[in-house]
């Protein structure tokens, strides 16, 4: 016996469920017995599921706030040094620092910075891109862009305990519960 | 998420004795004293200041009205289900439209030559426009705004109303798909009269001064006034005991995010107009900003894009504040304050005193009045209105869609 075999490491467990509400109750179920690193996977939203889930509120709106900010006034300072030092050129007859010249361009960079933000921050905390995961070596995991609900819980999480947590999830309703391999 | 589906609401009658069963001889007090003292005032030698004062008010009601049917046309087309739990509410308020008919005839009796100056004055300029600038199609285009205004807020009203009384799920589908088709060309009739409405008689206050967008910042302010507007209401519906549970946190959140979404379309338009005038720099243009420059208005133009649009914007952006009462409440009631003072500021400088070359910014009891009037006409009615029939469409096939509604 190698030594794999002798203490086979999983990657967590994988428990399938047949529609919204059962997983919506499941998700409160294993959000109170205190599990933190865990998902759930759905083939649509399912409204206040992160409610069900114990998520706190997302940081994305900060980061776009921050990041937004610091690229509304870089650009205002961008554009003042620029026409004002940089390329000292009269147009129109306009003074030189022309504050309603500047504003759609302020304006234009300040949605970008803020857009960009926002895609990007939400791939990063998503942890994307993502290639692989071990729920993709499930057979039953396919059907989850179809019609069948997920949740795991990954074997790092701090109380988990295979049987214990085999049992916990097959409280909830689920329908199949398999171990993922790592 | 709800497990079952929700309940159809029960507090969908205005309770007796609440204030808003008494608001119609209230509001029609008040309208008789305020527009009363303020066309009595027309009546001496302040004419031209008190009738300043009574389109300044007309057009906040105005647009208030004419933004709620907007709303409803373009919700029919869009087939938004979040909306129906006040959609009642708009219907209603836009079925006041009718009464501004009446309203709007003093302006064009008692005030037409001291607002408006190209019913007597004469030069080139005002030839060359006088096939549209002329008594009889000003009139004329009048009369057809608010024919169609009065035809399409009054078939949505009744169509809704009508639906109240059938349970029947085939005819009630059948309504939706009428209304459908009702709306979408009823949406080119709304733009285009609320536009031309808006050039007619703000516009053409300043005769020889054009600017094409004119009718989109008008309908942008109103709008976004009417989104505050709207969510004051409904606190004040629920606090007499009406849809308490059926309007929730999620309804207000939407109502908070349309007042934000058309802050930042108001300061879009309102700049577009201001940038091409500024870089064109042509004196029949820039009259428009330089006379708000001077006699005191100068200050509230430096004020506008700040207190405008910046702290309405950073106030509304969180969605905390939206989806509590006490911060949108707050937030509603600053954006309506500072639409009284965008459109004092687009219609007061008008007002020229004989003999000096420039207006001045002077707040008189008059303009005061005329709210108080015009507000009182509007709520007499739309609150006699609201009272009569249920405050929601109880019957509409997608009623429950939006109880349940949530935001992401």
């Amino acid at each position: 016996m190698t030594a794999l075999e002798k203490n086979p490491r999983i990657w967590g467990l994988l428990a399938q469920y047949e529609n919204p509400s059962t997983i919506f109750t499941a998700c409160e179920k294993v959000r109170d017995a205190g599990y933190e690193k865990w998902d759930s996977c759905t083939p649509f939203p399912v409204h206040g599921l992160e409610k069900a889930m114990g998520c706190k509120p997302s940081k994305i709106p900060w980061i776009v706030l921050c990041v937004g900010l610091c690229g509304s006034t870089f650009m205002l300072w961008f554009e003042s040094f620029a026409m004002g030092n940089l390329y000292p050129m009269v147009v129109g007859g306009k003074p030189l620092f022309s504050l309603p010249a500047f504003v759609p361009i302020w304006y234009e960079i300040t949605v970008l910075s803020s857009c960009l933000t926002a895609f990007f921050a939400n791939w990063i905390l998503s942890g994307l891109p993502q290639p692989n995961h071990p729920a993709f070596n499930s057979k039953a995991f396919e059907r989850v862009t179809d019609d069948k609900f997920f949740i795991m819980i990954e074997s790092e999480d701090p109380k988990f305990d295979i049987e214990q947590t085999r049992a916990l999830l097959q409280s909830t309703g689920a329908t199949l519960v398999e171990e993922l391999p790592s | 998420m709800s497990a079952h589906a929700p309940s159809k609401p029960t507090d969908i009658n205005i309770p007796a004795g609440s204030l808003w069963t008494k608001m119609p001889v209230i509001g029609g007090v008040l309208a008789v004293v305020g527009l009363g003292s303020v066309l009595g005032m027309a009546g001496g030698e302040h004419r031209a200041r008190a009738m300043f004062s009574y389109l300044f008010a007309f057009e906040i009601f105005l647009g208030l009205a004419l933004a709620a049917l907007g709303f409803l046309l373009i919700d029919t087309v869009a087939r938004a289900g979040w909306s129906v739990v006040i959609r009642r509410i708009a219907e209603t308020m836009a079925a006041t439209l009718p009464l501004f008919a009446i309203l709007f005839l003093p302006i064009v009796t008692i005030g037409y030559h001291e607002l408006y100056p190209w019913t007597h004055e004469h030069d080139t300029v005002l030839e060359r426009k006088r096939w549209f600038l002329s008594d009889g199609f000003f009139m004329g285009r009048a009369v057809f705004y608010f024919v169609v205004w009065t035809m399409l807020s009054l078939v949505m009203y009744r169509s809704s109303l009508a639906q109240d009384a059938t349970t029947d799920e085939g005819a009630r589908n059948a309504r939706v798909r009428k209304l459908w088709a009702f709306a979408a060309p009823g949406i080119i009739l709304y733009a285009l009269t609320q536009s031309f409405a808006a050039i007619d008689w703000m516009m053409s206050l300043m005769p020889h001064w054009y600017s094409t967008i004119f009718g989109v910042y008008f309908f942008a302010a109103s709008v976004q006034a009417y989104f505050a507007f709207m969510a004051l209401v409904v606190m004040a519906l629920q606090r007499a005991g009406v849809l308490k549970d059926a309007v929730t946190s999620e309804h207000f959140h939407d109502l908070g995010k349309y007042t934000f979404g058309f802050t930042i379309f108001w300061a879009y338009i309102a700049f577009s107009q201001f940038v091409l005038i500024w870089y064109a720099n042509i004196p029949e243009e820039t009259e428009f900003y330089v006379m708000r420059m001077h006699g005191g208005w100068g200050a509230i133009s430096y004020a506008l894009p700040v207190l405008h649009f910046f702290v309405p914007f950073f106030f509304l952006l969180s969605r905390h504040v939206k989806r509590k009462r006490t911060g949108l409440a707050l937030g509603a009631s600053y954006v309506l304050f500072m639409y009284l003072v965008d459109f004092y500021w687009l219609i007061l400088p008008n007002f020229k005193v004989e003999g000096q070359p420039e207006t001045h910014f002077h707040l008189v009891w008059t303009d005061v009045m005329a709210l108080v009037g015009m507000g009182g006409a509007f709520f007499a009615l739309f609150s006699f209105l609201l009272a009569r029939n249920k405050v929601i469409a109880i019957n509409d096939p997608r009623l429950e869609e939006s109880l349940v509604h949530e935001n992401y």
